[in-house]
């Protein structure tokens, strides 16, 4: 029977992981992912995790070993965020461009300097080009159900990529509310047995990941990025099998909320879809038809969506947590501008950068950028500008 | 919908009740969410912490501007933490304080009052000065569609018998003051 209960994001990451029951776990805790380290530990210490949790001194190791175990065909796990994701950069590019699929959950956070551990998906938007599927999340329930999907996607013998399952640090890390958890039996019936390749053989020893030419090298890539584009379907695919069964619908590579006939739209990901859902309607009050596209998966990145969802539309604009360098604006509005680019979908789009190094992402911040994305589509505000939600930004 | 902002200090277990009230209306059917904010985690730092409840899911991840209440776990926060900003007209204050009602200065266009020394009370029955429990019987005076019993149960649950009866007592002790107007 599905359990209902009040928990933090992290520890929807444990539960999940839980019923997952992968055979290796190994991470190191660091704020604001700690506790799902602790929860996991806990769970082991108590007989109701059947993973062996390997202990590590680093993230660098905690990859490595989760690799070690993947080459022997293992279903693993590990966690971080902000600077653990940084150390464990090399085994992180290596275990993606290997081919290993698994599930690593992110509580995301902003990127020093200067010094901060607070929430930003700064950290994970930084290494959307490293290989792995990277999806985000609203909520603690989508959280919860993503780990779970994410075995799933993973291991399809179509895809072999590992995923990210990312959320707002603190936000939703640490955010306590409503969660249905799902029983054992629902859970082994949706995921598969594990059935992964074995490349590692103690019995017939070889060399696993030699250096390789470019010649092969090339053909490697252009296999992974294929992949990554059958990813798309597979994402779907077990997100209606897991809507059927859990009766839980998170839309696949999108979500939206009153977009059908809207004039204008609010680009989100993560955790300030929930505000923007509350702006919409209050838009719709006012008899403005405003809508939301939310961005659930940045890799891959949904580009024939998105230019579906916003083809035809009057303006929009997209609310980034994290910066493009060098593009002067959000990540998510530098892939989304690209997105409708190549479409050939013409319309004003605005590009909002705000909540870094945890400042709140105000409701107000949210209602004051409809307002300017309705005036974009008058010419009002140049299209393509960068607006900051900052403290003066009210 | 209904939103109360916490405030406390490190080590007052403001974030631990919080949890717990929010499972507890979660436990009886209801929707309740509570997001933390810390400033840098030590003992005696200012902690803030949003809590929302709803009879249906509550969909923004932010922090609480607006309040329907503030509970406020150390009076010594008063003047040095804005504890009363943007609290809605007709709201209500629970407060941890030494003072009587009496002595009180109740702010503009407050309706209920509560206050008590949770401080003293959590000394009083369980020997040790952490008031997040006793606060929460306080504050079900104001919540009076929260079970008392359920979270009577929670807390009684994570924290031993000690902990119920000083909740019970925040409940009994706690001196509601009615404005008029």
């Amino acid at each position: 029977m599905t359990r209902i209960d009040a928990l933090t994001g992290n520890e929807c990451v444990a539960e999940a992981v839980r019923l997952c029951s992968p055979d290796i776990i190994a991470a190191y805790p660091i704020t604001p992912q700690s506790v799902v380290v602790e929860v996991l530990a806990s769970m082991k210490a108590n007989g109701q995790l059947k993973s062996k949790i390997v202990d590590v001194e680093s993230e660098h190791s905690s990859m490595s070993v989760v690799k070690g175990a993947a080459m022997l065909g293992k279903r693993v796990f590990t966690a971080t965020a902000g600077q653990g994701l940084a150390y464990m950069y090399e085994p992180y590019f290596s275990m993606s461009t290997m081919r290993f699929p698994m599930v690593m959950t992110l509580a995301c956070r902003e990127m020093i300097s200067p010094g901060t551990v607070w929430c930003g998906l700064q950290d994970a938007l930084s290494v959307r080009d490293a290989g792995w599927m990277q999806i985000f999340c609203e909520n603690n329930q989508e959280i919860l159900d993503m780990v779970i999907q994410g075995y799933k996607i993973a291991e399809n013998h179509d895809v072999l990529i590992p995923m990210n399952v990312c959320y707002d640090g603190f936000y939703l890390s640490h955010q306590t509310e409503r969660v249905e958890i799902p029983d054992q039996e629902q859970v082994d019936a949706f995921l598969p047995p594990i059935d992964l390749p074995q490349y590692l053989d103690v019995n017939h020893p070889a060399i696993v990941d030699p250096n390789t030419v470019g010649s092969y090298l090339i053909r490697y890539r252009e296999d992974h990025l294929k992949c990554m584009q059958t990813a798309k379907k597979v994402i779907r695919e077990v997100n209606d099998e897991f809507a059927e069964k859990f009766g839980r619908n998170w839309g696949g590579l999108i979500g939206s909320y009153r977009l059908e006939d809207a004039d204008y739209v609010l680009v989100t990901i993560g955790a300030t879809t929930g505000a923007a859902r509350v702006v919409v309607d209050a838009w719709r009050e006012k008899g403005v038809k405003m809508g939301l596209l939310k961005i659930r998966a940045v890799r891959p990145f949904p580009e024939e969506e998105i230019a579906e969802a916003l083809k035809g539309r009057k303006a929009y604009g997209v609310i980034d947590r994290s910066v493009c360098f060098g593009w002067n604006r959000g990540i998510i509005a530098m892939e989304t501008f690209a997105a409708l680019g190549k479409a050939g979908v013409c319309l004003p789009g605005l590009s909002f950068v705000g909540g870094l190094g945890g400042l709140d992402l105000r409701t107000e911040y949210v209602d004051k950028a409809a307002g300017m994305i309705v005036e974009a589509a008058k010419g009002a505000i140049p299209a393509g500008e960068t607006f900051w939600m900052n403290e003066d930004f009210l | 919908m209904l939103e109360i902002r916490f405030h406390g200090r490190g080590g007052q277990g403001t974030v631990n009740g919080a949890q717990l009230l929010t499972k507890a209306i979660v436990a009886d059917g209801g929707y309740a969410q509570f997001i933390p904010a810390f400033g840098v985690e030590r003992k005696g730092s200012p902690v803030y912490g949003y809590f929302r409840m709803n009879d249906e899911i509550i969909w923004p991840k932010n922090q609480v501007y607006y309040p329907d209440g503030v509970c406020i776990l150390d009076d010594s926060l008063l003047g040095k933490v804005p504890v009363y900003e943007g609290l809605k007209k007709d709201g209500f204050v629970v407060l941890n304080s030494k003072k009587p009602a009496g002595e009180q200065q109740i702010p503009e266009g407050v309706k209920t009052f509560v206050v008590l020394d949770a401080t003293g009370i959590a000394r009083e029955v369980m020997g040790v000065e952490i008031p997040n429990t006793v606060m929460l019987g306080a504050l079900l005076r104001v919540l009076s569609s929260v079970k008392k019993e359920t979270l009577a149960d929670l807390i009684a649950e994570k924290y031993g018998e000690k902990n119920r009866q000083a909740f019970l007592a925040g409940y009994e002790r706690a001196a509601v003051v009615n404005v008029e107007g």
